[in-house]
């Protein structure tokens, strides 16, 4: 039978008959073969437009619709919505891109209307042999995954949680609370961050509706939207969990110290047997097996020893977990800036040198100073405190991006310094003040007028190499003031550099795991950076927070609270309709040679040895059709991107190409 | 010549990283050289020799092929498999004779606009100064029949030579 096309061309406007002879086009696509009826129309997406195309299909009894237009990842389902609307399968639709692919890239308008018209030939010759299918229904598993236990990673879990819906919660130390748990006040509110995270973090531990697995790691993943099956690895914390009371005893009694690099960066010690911090959720501690004298010498268990409730338990194992869930968030957080990178800046070198961190921990009264700011020395007060801004950030030598939140806690650095050390200088060497939030910007303004010293300029080194009398055995900032125009040397006792977020160290590899994409600064790529900031490229698999890019506490929040309406949203639809592209073989046609069998990133393809022929799991298959490329006896076929289907588009695509030796003629 | 040559490129753009890096340039108004016409795929896998082929013999002068860059597939890995058929692919091309800028291979990512329209704008300058492919006469000879067939061993050069002597 012979099919009987329809062609609508928009004009979007003038976006595209501005460039392309939109008239001209829809006469001569009138006169090709297959086409029964083609018209223009200003606004193919208005209801309008739909209606054309759908009383089209009705009157002209249409079996087929091309429109010419924008971008299919635009309108595709627009259009695919008014064929169905008319009783004409949705996929016996095809869209030729004129506008992004072709008006809009060109003032040359008879090259423009020359594309347009070829790329409606190649949709039109492509289109004929469309078949019809059908959405897949897929189930959605009604747990959900969070990975990171950081305030993004919480939120996510607590949302979903008071949704009524089961969650596992996977975190990689030995407690939640990430990064927010080592700050001491948040800006610009000055609210300590323990006061706002314990109470939700201990919610968090309490809830029946999520599975808590801390010390874990997911190692693989496998599945799509709906049925993902992750494997986590919980490593041994050597305590058994149902024993254990949290007295914290065995802490108390073991006798290995060390410095704890993690939560209090290096500043004070722990023990081999630790809770990270006191109002650690779960309260179990971990035994580091690394540092740990039993484990080293083969001797001492003082901590089972002593144990009263007889949960220590040297025997344990790790433990490989499988989960079933239906979607994921991650909310994996973000590294500091190595502080090490920048060597004229001097930390690691000169000892009264902060990063931010440290000095975060030192502010906070549960910290290694007990709230004390001192120098390396632990007794003396500084006189005068030099903050650096943008450390790491907004430098084409390390990243180029702005942290966001670097400008904003320097500040508040500047208020805490000055409200305990209330003779002592402060400087905050800025580029820019970045202070665009909700009462950030009268933050800011409190703490000029509470007599902060702000001078304008990048910090060229930091140094303790003397020049005059009042620099002997201080640390000297050099910088060029770029407000007053001249260098500056400002001796000071302490220098705190503000570090920017980066994506974390292993961001490339979790993104392998569940196939995800970064961008180029490592931080994991949204679906859409405006509309659909919290999807990725994955279906069912959303980010939340600074892993997507850096980001303060209530940016975090907020994301992660949307995630987790995204994931409720797929749960309470219970099936979801999935695009039928996917590959299938042809068993008559299939040799057996195993060829496409390892070519599946997705193992979809299995082999039946008894018949000697391979064949595609539908539910596993994404796709993607390199096996349909690579099959030497053409047995598989993508649907909806069939061999034939791109032949054909190829061969209209170059329709005024038949004759290359005339053309060739013409242009000499 | 009086005119500039005008060479047609068929661009295979993968759905989730090239497409969008065409649409990006679009929106973003680049002007490139308004001479690719584009199929899109899912994945650069997809992109069989045999579409290449057809689209040389059907008359382009040159075939864009684009994907996510390496470690960024949306398929794992379909982007290394388009590079291992490549690189055979642009063997056998060679051994036709076929200029190697007539077939090119591109990595850009959907934030890569710019790097799209750059690769469209030079391909077409490479063709340009090569001009037109004329697949008949050149890779099939100027009868119709296979210059590889007459020519099993040691053929490269005859071609190569022919074809300087047309062009």
């Amino acid at each position: 039978m012979e099919e009987k096309v329809g062609v609508y061309i928009c004009h979007c406007g003038t976006n595209i008959a501005d460039t392309v002879d939109v008239m001209d086009t829809a006469q001569w696509a009138s006169e090709q073969p297959h086409v029964a009826i083609a018209r223009e129309y200003k606004f193919m997406c208005s209801s309008l437009g739909q209606e054309l195309i759908e009383n089209d299909i009705r009157e002209y009894g249409l079996t087929r619709v091309v429109v010419g237009a924008c971008s299919p990842h635009m309108h595709e389902k627009t259009f695919r919505g008014a064929c169905q609307r008319a009783g004409l399968n949705p996929f016996l639709f095809e869209m030729a891109n004129i506008r992004e692919l072709d008006s809009w890239i060109t003032n040359n308008k008879e090259a423009a209307t020359r594309n347009a018209k070829a790329m409606i030939k190649g949709a039109v010759e492509r289109v004929v042999l469309h078949q019809p299918l059908d959405y897949l229904p897929v189930e959605i598993n009604p747990h959900t995954l969070v990975v990171g236990g950081g305030i993004a990673g919480i939120t996510s879990a607590l949302e979903l949680a008071n949704s009524g819906y089961h969650v596992y919660l996977v975190e990689r130390e030995a407690s939640i609370g990430g990064h927010m748990a080592q700050w001491d006040k948040t800006f610009p509110t000055l609210d300590c961050a323990a006061c706002i995270l314990t109470p939700r973090m201990v919610e968090v531990g309490q809830h029946p509706n999520i599975t808590l697995l801390t010390y874990s790691e997911v190692e693989n993943v496998e599945g799509y939207l709906g049925n993902f099956t992750v494997t986590v690895r919980k490593k041994a914390r050597f305590v058994n969990e149902e024993l254990c009371t949290g007295c914290a005893i065995c802490e108390e009694k073991c006798p290995k110290k060390v410095i704890d690099e993690v939560f209090n960066v290096g500043m004070t010690h722990r023990k081999a047997i630790y809770k990270p911090f006191p109002q650690a959720v779960p309260m179990y501690p971990v035994v580091d097996r690394a540092t740990c004298t039993y484990f080293i010498k083969g001797k001492c268990k003082a901590c089972e020893i002593f144990c009263p409730a007889g949960a220590i338990d040297f025997e344990q194992q790790d433990e490989l977990i499988q989960l079933q869930v239906g979607s994921v968030i991650l909310a994996t957080g973000f590294d500091a800036f190595d502080a090490t990178r920048i060597p004229q800046y001097g930390y690691g070198r000169l000892s009264n040198v902060f990063t931010s961190v440290e000095l975060e921990r030192m502010l906070n009264a549960s910290g290694p100073t007990a709230g004390k700011i001192g120098l390396r020395d632990r007794n003396t007060q500084p006189e005068s405190v030099a903050i650096i801004h943008c450390v790491g950030s907004r430098d084409e030598n390390y990243h180029e991006y702005c942290s966001r939140v670097c400008c904003m806690y320097s500040l508040k650095f500047a208020h805490l310094v000055r409200e305990r050390l209330p003779e002592a200088e402060v400087y905050n060497f800025y580029i820019d003040i970045r202070a665009a939030g909700k009462r950030y910007e009268e933050f800011y303004h409190r703490v000029m007028k509470e007599g902060a010293n702000f001078i304008r300029g990048k910090v060229a080194e930091v140094t303790d190499i003397a020049r005059t009398p009042e620099e002997e055995g201080k640390l000297v900032v050099q910088v060029y003031d770029t407000l007053a125009g001249m260098q500056r040397r400002i001796p000071v006792d302490m220098v705190v550099l503000s570090l920017g977020m980066e994506a974390r160290h292993d961001a490339q590899k979790v993104a392998q795991l569940f196939g995800l994409g970064c961008d180029l600064s490592g931080f994991f790529i949204e679906r859409h950076p405006k509309l659909d900031p919290v999807l990725t490229m994955v279906e069912g698999i959303f980010i939340a927070g600074a892993c997507q890019g850096p980001m303060a506490i209530p940016e975090s929040v907020a994301q992660a609270a949307a995630a987790a309406v995204r994931s409720s949203g797929l749960i309470s639809q219970e099936t979801v309709l999935m695009e039928p592209v996917r590959a299938h073989i042809n068993e008559a046609k299939c040799s057996g040679c195993r060829i496409c069998n390892n070519l599946c990133p997705y193992t979809a393809i299995v082999f039946h040895a008894e018949r000697q022929v391979s064949e595609v799991i539908t539910a596993m298959c994404q796709g993607c059709g390199t096996c349909v490329a690579a099959c030497p006896s053409s047995a598989i076929s993508g649907a909806h991107f069939t061999h034939e289907q791109l032949m054909a588009q190829v061969q209209g695509l170059l329709w005024d190409m038949s004759e290359p030796e005339s053309r060739e003629l013409a242009a000499v | 010549m009086s005119e500039v040559y005008e060479p047609v490129i068929v661009g295979f753009l993968c759905n989730w990283c090239s497409y969008r890096a065409a649409d990006l340039a679009g929106t973003a108004r680049l002007h490139y050289a308004p001479n690719m016409r584009a199929i899109r795929v899912m994945c650069s896998g997809r992109v069989e020799p045999d579409l290449v082929l057809k689209a040389l013999r059907e008359g382009a002068d040159g075939v864009l092929i684009a994907g996510c860059h390496p470690g960024e597939c949306h398929y794992i890995e379909g982007n290394l498999k388009t590079l291992r058929r490549y690189t055979l692919l642009k063997r056998l091309l060679a051994q036709f004779g076929v200029e190697p800028e007539r077939v090119q291979l591109l990595w850009a990512s959907a934030s890569e606009g710019p790097a799209l329209a750059e690769a469209v704008d030079r391909m077409t300058e490479q063709l340009r100064a090569l001009g037109p492919l004329r697949w008949k006469a050149s890779v099939l000879g100027s009868n119709g029949y296979h210059p590889m067939a007459a020519v099993p061993c040691g053929g490269e050069a005859e071609v190569s030579d022919r074809l300087v002597a047309e062009v």
